[in-house]
């Protein structure tokens, strides 16, 4: 998009192209109307105008985003010269969720228990960001340790959902939705492991992926669930998400669980649906146990319906597929979660790096200071995860717990081996219900219980999307989500694009317009 | 002091039943789960990575050949080595433990169902039943400062060095071991030190006791008689010497019986060798811990395939117990002769001196002879002294060659030890080779008949014993350089020819 000229940057297009998408904000580098150190700029001015209100971030580095940015303009002269060609997202600034190390830059999982820790080293995914120039302008607001559905559970501070300040902003990875809604980050990095992608991106109106478990890897990804734990792209449009997908994606020989031959180039396969607007021959399976019912908002639910009009209006053959034990899910989750992640936050605990609290009085023993450390650096859903976990996995306990709940997963994903049989595709609801306000959910059963559209596609490693599909009677928006067998990333991209496409028609533009004006300080 | 009961006594009166759970340090380049080297006495905490230091994010990756090593000592333990198989984690807090918490395997081990013949001091063999040989990682160390011995009693503060963490580990774990009676203690030492040769044979480790490399907890119970069910028994930990796990199996036959003997019960504990053969009691073992295992998810399950095991197999070197009954054969040495040189420690050093060209029996009479007492003067091993098996054996080619005698190839000896280089250039330095110049050898015999009339008249007379006081004139002139035998001669040809 060349449309920017480049003396009015300093002036309203600079917003303009704040609000713009990723693909836009990089062919406008390309064109070399713009610098990335202006594009980062104006990033950088946006979150200290909004992110007081907004609190998507918990860190931002302009210097290091800027020199990042520079290095991106250096490369950009390089490749000019040479005549070679960059990753299309060279010098588009990105976020990233704070779950994940970032070398030389704090990294708090937003848990008093990090609070200051500077990690040696990057993580995989953020190498891949580096190499491809992405500058990351900070690190996003998250429920600490990933746990929870709200990023009301950070260690420091609630991050608000653009739409409407009052709310949440969906969860574990809602600063970087946040980010994205808010026009602070055209792109951000996130994790999955229960739908903490595409449930911020769905109560957001942004796009978010959960990319197919091993495909991005989870080296450097604080731990949260092991077996579970999916980084992915979230953006404002499919296209974005797929050109993050492809920076971010990469075989890792660190990860064991990392798949060395996953499909790539996703930002390909968008561009061809976009050409073609067509999805005839693709079945499409709308989940039985998930089309509505106890829980759902009924406008949700009609939200959805209509998506699916549009499906078959493209082409796509829709028809209801039952998954029998998705009924079973959502306990399993919550216990193999638990299990995994009182492990992975076993080492919190004093002896290396972060928080270290000595007993207030009696003798300095590590099991004291160990105990002290962790019963001051842990807000209160961790523990809860954590004595769960424990108890899920102690000797007496654990067939019947832990074990049944593996049996469980094996069984869901079975049923979704079965589905793939008769649909190409499967859709739902992302959420049960639009963004609600602080503290609505207080109990956290009712915050569990708003995951059971998203943790299917986490017990079967299978990818799965979420794109804005309209607006709630109450103006909020509400997420569609697309689910496609192991390794097939790119049926959702194909099928999103698409429905993206006529969604946009229909609305005569991106749903991200809609959203009210921030009061810029 | 535990009250004790005569050995004998104990063992006639009691069944002892022990087991032994021999932990191997591999020698890979790299730890188990990550990159950072696997080196001994290195500067605390500079041998890690991310990983290895647990840090937030980090995630292990199998090192490949910490899983050939463990196959091949599956595979030389006689063993099943499994098709597919998983490591959990073992989790449990303590400071040394840098994840708090282990990568192990509980219930799925790559190998299990093995037995190792054991040879025992009077040459019979006892097979010890194995259950199953694991991977893991080792812990860090902690380092206790302020206190006594390094202790953690009365310690001030403690520091941990994590540079052995991640290191890789093989657990060896045997099945109760019974119907061992009064052996039981020489055959628990006896299978540490043959588990020990078989690992260095393999090359999967130096296996040096005194580094730690190899340790043992040694299990012992004791029941009233065969057919009765396991006695509780005691854990004594990470004993790393011979002489130690013989002691401890010894001590608590001893302190059970007593114990048992006296009505009272055996605690179900952990506890601590001691130096002067003891042990002592450490935490009670009320309840077992509970370390919440569960499969490790960072970890995609290993399944070697058969090929690759077949592959390690058929490149498994000769067994330590194979290898000395071949040499001992090919060197024509008694059984107890090659205990001596097993026992000593001299088998490699002699097999190369045989390998540079000499006998086996010479080869021996100078390791385990005039080398081995060298080597107790210095308190050194013998591998250690400065000189090659090369140079040995090219000292008795000196000898065979009649240049030198035995008593100038122990002067060449002393000059090599001493640092003055190749027993030639000894030889040449110190001038100590034999006169072979028959004209020089009949003038010193000459001189010293002429010296001596009286004895050259005895000699005459028939009394033949005399002519040792010739041929001891004629060395002391030579240095010692003349050849005896040949002196000898020429003093009888000259007095009666």
């Amino acid at each position: 998009m060349n449309n920017f000229a480049r003396s009015e940057i300093a002036t309203a297009s600079g917003d303009s192209l704040i609000r713009s998408t990723a693909a836009q904000q990089a062919a406008a580098l390309a064109a070399g109307d713009i610098s990335s150190r202006e594009l980062t700029r104006l990033h950088l001015d946006r979150i200290a105008a909004v992110d007081g209100a907004v609190g998507a971030f918990l860190d931002v580095d302009a210097e290091k985003a800027l020199a990042a940015a520079d290095a991106a303009d250096a490369a950009r002269r390089r490749a000019a010269e040479a005549d070679e060609s960059l990753p299309e997202l060279t010098g588009v600034p990105t976020a990233v969720k704070d779950l994940i190390v970032t070398r030389g830059q704090v990294t708090t999982a937003a848990s008093k228990i990090l609070e200051g820790w500077v990690p040696p080293y990057d993580a995989t995914l953020v190498k891949n960001l580096r190499a491809a120039h992405l500058p990351i302008l900070g690190k996003t607001n998250l429920d600490e340790f990933a746990m929870g559905g709200s990023t009301e559970h950070s260690a420091f501070g609630r991050t608000a959902n653009p739409w409407d300040l009052g709310r949440i902003p969906g969860g574990s990875s809602g600063g970087s939705a946040a980010a994205v809604g808010a026009f602070e980050a055209p792109v951000a990095v996130g994790t999955d492991t229960g739908g903490s992608i595409r449930q911020p991106a769905a109560v957001t109106g942004t796009v978010g992926v959960k990319p197919t478990y091993g495909t991005v890897s989870r080296f450097g990804v604080i731990a949260m669930a092991s077996s579970l734990d999916t980084p992915g792209p979230m953006a404002r449009t499919v296209l974005d998400a797929a050109l993050l997908h492809d920076v971010i994606g990469s075989y890792d020989p660190l990860d064991s669980t990392s798949l060395p031959d996953a499909p790539r180039g996703m930002a390909d396969v968008v561009r061809a649906a976009q050409a073609g607007v067509d999805l005839t021959g693709l079945r499409v399976g709308v989940i039985a146990e998930l089309d509505g019912g106890e829980g759902y908002q009924r406008d949700v639910v009609d939200s959805f319906h209509q998506a699916l009009g549009l499906l078959e209006e493209a082409g796509a053959a829709v028809q209801t597929v039952s998954l029998p034990h998705l009924e079973y899910a959502l306990d399993a989750y919550y216990l193999i979660m638990p299990a995994e992640a009182s492990s992975n936050l076993a080492r919190y605990d004093g002896m290396r790096y972060g928080l270290r609290v000595e007993p207030a009085e009696g003798p300095v023993t590590a099991d004291r200071v160990m105990a002290a450390t962790r019963g001051a650096g842990f807000g209160d859903e961790v523990k809860r995860r954590i004595i769960l976990g424990t108890h899920v996995l102690s000797a007496g306990y654990y067939d019947a717990y832990y074990g049944s709940a593996q049996k469980v997963r094996t069984l869901v994903q079975r049923d979704f081996a079965a589905a793939w049989q008769q649909a190409d595709v499967l859709v739902s609801p992302t959420a049960p219900v639009t963004a609600y306000r602080f503290g609505e959910k207080d109990d956290p059963l009712a915050m569990y219980k708003l995951d059971v559209t998203t943790i299917p596609a986490n017990l079967a490693g299978v990818p799965a999307m979420s794109l804005p599909s309209g607006l709630s009677g109450d103006g909020l928006p509400v997420g569609f989500q697309i689910l496609a067998p192991q390794r097939a990333d790119d049926r959702l991209y194909r099928a999103g694009a698409v429905l993206e496409q006529m969604l946009e028609n229909k609305w005569g533009g991106r749903l991200l317009a809609q959203a009210p004006e921030l009061e810029v300080q | 002091m535990d009250e004790l009961m005569d050995f004998k006594e104990a063992v006639r009166r009691f069944d002892p039943v022990i087991g032994l759970e021999v932990h191997v340090e591999l020698g890979t380049a790299t730890k188990m789960f990550d990159a950072a080297p696997n080196v001994f006495g290195a500067q605390p905490n500079t041998m890690v990575t991310p990983t290895s230091a647990g840090l937030p994010g980090s995630l292990p990756v199998v090192n490949g050949k910490g899983v050939e090593y463990a196959i091949r000592i599956g595979l030389a333990l006689g063993c099943q080595i499994a098709e597919t198989c998983r490591f959990a984690r073992k989790n449990y807090f303590y400071p040394d433990l840098c994840k708090d918490f282990q990568t192990s395997q509980s219930d799925e081990p790559i190998a299990f169902d093995g037995a190792v013949p054991v040879e025992l001091e009077d040459g019979t063999v006892f097979t010890v039943p194995i259950e199953r040989a694991h991977m893991e990682e080792d812990a860090g160390k902690n380092v206790h400062v302020g206190g006594v011995d390094g202790r953690i009693e009365g310690a001030d503060y403690s520091l941990v060095d994590y540079n052995r963490a991640g290191v890789p580990l093989v657990e060896i774990v045997t099945r109760p071991i019974e119907g061992a009676g009064e052996k039981a203690p020489e055959i628990a030492a006896s299978y540490v030190r043959t588990l020990r040769d078989i690992f260095r044979a393999l090359g999967v480790s130096e296996a040096r006791m005194e580094r730690g490399n190899v340790r043992a907890d040694v299990n012992v119970s004791l029941r009233e008689d065969p057919d009765a069910p396991l006695g509780t028994r005691t854990e004594t930990k990470n004993v790393n010497t011979f002489r130690g796990i013989d002691a401890v199996v010894r001590y608590e036959i001893s302190r059970q019986a007593a114990i048992l003997a006296g009505g009272g019960t055996v605690q179900q504990e952990t506890r601590h060798g001691q130096a002067d053969g003891t042990t002592r009691a450490g935490r009670v073992k009320s309840d077992a811990d509970d370390y919440r295992y569960f499969p490790e998810p960072d970890l995609v399950p290993l399944a070697p395939s058969r090929e690759w095991v077949e592959q390690i197999r058929a490149d498994l070197p000769e067994m330590p117990a194979a290898r000395r009954r071949r040499l001992k054969t090919e060197w024509g040495l008694a059984d107890d002769e090659m205990r001596d040189v097993v026992n000593a420690g001299a088998l490699e050093v002699i097999e190369a001196t045989v390998l540079a060209g000499t006998t086996g029996q010479a080869a021996r009479k100078w390791w385990m002879g005039e080398l081995s007492r060298v080597a107790k003067e210095r308190e050194t091993a013998l591998d250690d002294l400065p000189i090659t098996p090369v140079q040995v054996a090219k000292l008795q080619e000196l000898v065979n060659s009649g240049r030198l005698t035995d008593k100038l190839a122990r002067q060449v000896l002393e000059g090599v030890l001493s640092g003055e280089g190749d027993p030639e250039t000894v030889v040449a330095a110190r001038g100590l080779e034999v006169l072979s110049d028959e004209g020089a050898l009949l003038a010193a015999v000459d001189e010293a008949l002429a010296a001596n009339p009286d004895v050259a008249d005895k000699i005459r007379g028939g009394k033949v014993k005399a002519v040792g006081a010739i041929v001891g004139a004629v060395m002391k002139a030579t240095k010692g350089q003349a050849d005896a035998r040949r002196v000898r001669e020429l003093v009888m040809e000259r007095v009666t020819g």
